[in-house]
């Protein structure tokens, strides 16, 4: 693991991805999703670690593609990508400044922290009345706003409406 | 690969039986793609086949590994014949009508909820990590499909009549996921996996809690369809996979 001098900083590195758009959302980059775990030399290799977001994610393949072809470009050529599950990846690594982006882009961000396990464990474990967070509408900010599906246009997504603005909106979903 | 010596041909079976599981049940699922009742749904379904799908990657590819015989998860999927699927007789059931579709998802949903979160403590590393990450979606349809169930039960004269019916011919399915084999008590010794049985009341506590609420009533005392675990399935199994596998088996080996 020892640095040539002619290496490639990680934050060099770091930077160059967090320019790589995420291929569905392209208002985020795959950095601000909290996608890419880890970059790491192994001798003259760079090694990018990265996890899905969903098992069954179709942007995943897309997302390794367009990684490759970034680093590329910047003259990397000697380059490994690594898949890693553990700790499977949450809505929670994805800071204030992308969800602002994501909100302006007409998707409600997520909602503080993420509590799938406890949420929905409740709900299932007699329905408590535990109820999803109340979103704001991205376009009127009015909080009148109602869930019409679990499941959206992408895995990460949910769909919503706005009673006030009337405007259908996706949110993108606390896991 | 630490324990995996002796435990590897019934690790090997559970991988299979999970992933098949999960394939099968996704692939009958994505069939719905276009033909939803409404445009909500038809996205919800593609979303949990998709899931189910992935899942399906993770398990077969860990399958794969362990067997080492350098198959991958699509090798598993696409190049093995019926007698050689360990999926339950549950998943395989045709689809029918919007309401035998939800009642298999929802029974299948608690029962995968419960093994998923045993699994996410499994001492066989591998196994626990894709627990972890399948258990956040499968959340999702354990929500879903509990709210629809609830909502179709107790709704309109023909939508209660429809699940009632779905449940009747379906209860009879459920049974096998909790019936353990040698390789099970294998596993549950070596902490890698529960023992099915030991899903059975916390399954039973859920799944009749919200049958009640739906104002469905399940079934009492019938028989346990089996088999699938062990290879031997209904002969729905065959015409999916002829559907599945056709691109496979028609052009091996092509990729694109």
């Amino acid at each position: 693991m020892t640095k040539a001098v002619t290496q490639i900083s990680n934050d060099q590195v770091w930077h160059w991805l967090s320019e790589v758009p995420d291929p569905e959302i392209p208002v985020v980059s795959i950095t601000d999703l909290g996608i890419v775990r880890e970059v790491a030399w192994e001798d003259q290799t760079l090694v990018v670690t990265v996890t899905p977001t969903y098992s069954g994610c179709p942007a995943t393949a897309m997302i390794s593609l367009d990684i490759e072809q970034a680093l590329r470009a910047h003259g990397v050529d000697k380059l490994r990508l690594e898949r890693r599950l553990s700790p499977p990846w949450t809505s929670d690594w994805i800071g204030m400044e992308a969800r602002e982006k994501l909100r302006v882009y007409g998707i409600a961000p997520p909602v503080g922290k993420a509590m799938v396990h406890g949420g929905v464990a409740a709900r299932i474990e007699r329905r408590t009345g535990v109820s999803d967070p109340r979103l704001s509408c991205p376009r009127c900010s009015s909080e009148e706003t109602e869930k019409i599906s679990q499941f959206g246009s992408t895995p990460c997504k949910a769909s919503y409406r706005c009673r006030s603005c009337l405007e259908p909106f996706e949110h993108f979903k606390c896991i | 690969m630490t324990e995996a010596g002796a435990n590897r041909p019934a690790l090997l079976e559970f991988l299979l039986r999970t992933g098949d599981n999960t394939l099968i049940l996704g692939h009958r699922v994505s069939e719905w793609c276009g033909h939803a009742p409404v445009i909500e749904e038809d996205i919800a379904l593609a979303n949990t086949a998709l899931d189910l799908v992935g899942q399906t990657q993770l398990w077969l590819g860990l399958a794969g590994d362990f067997e080492g015989k350098g198959r991958s998860a699509d090798d598993l999927a696409y190049q093995r014949d019926t007698h050689e699927f360990r999926n339950a007789l549950l998943v395989e059931r045709p689809n029918g009508d919007y309401g035998a579709t939800l009642m298999r998802q929802f029974l299948f949903d608690a029962w995968h909820y419960l093994l998923l979160t045993e699994l996410t403590r499994s001492s066989e590393i591998r196994v626990a990590e894709i627990a972890a990450k399948a258990l956040k979606e499968v959340s999702y349809h354990l929500d879903r499909s509990t709210d629809l169930v609830i909502r179709l039960g107790d709704g309109t004269a023909e939508s209660h009549l429809r699940m009632q019916d779905a449940l009747d011919d379906l209860w009879s399915y459920a049974g096998e996921l909790f019936v353990a084999d040698a390789f099970d008590e294998q596993l549950a010794a070596g902490g890698v996996a529960p023992n099915p049985s030991s899903l059975a009341p916390r399954w039973e506590e859920i799944v009749r809690g919200v049958l009640a609420e739906a104002a469905l009533v399940p079934p009492s005392g019938v028989y346990i369809h089996k088999g699938g675990k062990r290879g031997v399935h209904t002969e729905h199994l065959g015409h999916l996979l002829a559907e599945m596998q056709f691109l496979q088996r028609a052009y091996p080996n092509a990729s694109w």
